[in-house]
């Protein structure tokens, strides 16, 4: 019984965060400036960082969990970058 | 009635957690589309994504220990997006405030160094 319910709210769960990339890759293509479009990659990572959470649940696998990390890493490294050069001009000064 | 086991009670419990934790990055990314301006698109996304996904690893969490393995690599991912969320969020409002973007409710004048108060609105 619980684990219908979960498997239930694990699909529930992959389907919605997969409609929540939507979104972000229409703020990321008509975003009306560039910030916006940083903002748009930060929500679109977070969001991949939990959909791959959520498959690795799914499957079982505890090795995708690294792969999340490093998304996770990778992603916070590009908008930090992306928002010094917009601030700044350059990114290492 | 058998009495609930401690494995279904976890199973219960991440169901649960991870219903909230979609409803949270849905409501999110929604709010990164319909919020007017960039100012208040930078709340929607950065605060629910956070919740959500904590719900997501908290859930992630609850069920490897139920099959008895310890999630290091949750917690880490954890503590990692709860530290860089707010850093994120604050680099862009920083980028946001030095391009001047147009918003309902602009900045106050202190608010914007002096060396840049006689620049133009840019168009990057």
């Amino acid at each position: 019984m619980s684990t219908v319910a979960l498997g239930m709210a694990l699909n529930i769960a992959i389907v919605a965060v997969s409609l929540a990339l939507l979104p972000c890759g229409w703020r990321l293509i008509f975003g009306p400036h560039s910030v916006d479009r940083v903002l748009a990659i930060d929500t679109l990572y977070i969001n991949a960082v939990a959909l791959i959470v959520l498959l690795g649940i799914r499957l079982g696998t505890p090795m995708l969990f690294e792969a999340a990390l490093l998304v996770a890493m990778l992603g916070f490294a590009s908008t930090v970058a992306m928002a010094r050069y917009l601030t700044r001009g350059d990114v290492i000064e | 009635m058998t009495g609930m086991t401690l494995i279904s009670m976890g199973e219960w419990l991440a169901a649960a957690l991870l219903l909230v934790a979609a409803a949270f990055l849905l409501v999110g990314a929604i709010g990164l589309i319909r919020l007017p301006d960039f100012y208040m698109r930078l709340h929607g996304p950065t605060k629910a994504s956070t919740l959500g996904i904590g719900s997501v690893l908290l859930a992630s969490m609850i069920l490897s220990a139920t099959h008895g393995r310890a999630g290091f690599a949750e917690l880490l991912i954890t503590l990692f997006v709860f530290l860089t969320a707010p850093v994120s969020a604050n680099m862009m409002a920083q980028a946001a405030l030095h391009l001047r973007l147009p918003g309902r409710a602009m900045p106050p004048e202190d608010a914007v160094p002096e060396r840049r108060k006689n620049s133009k609105p840019s168009d990057v």
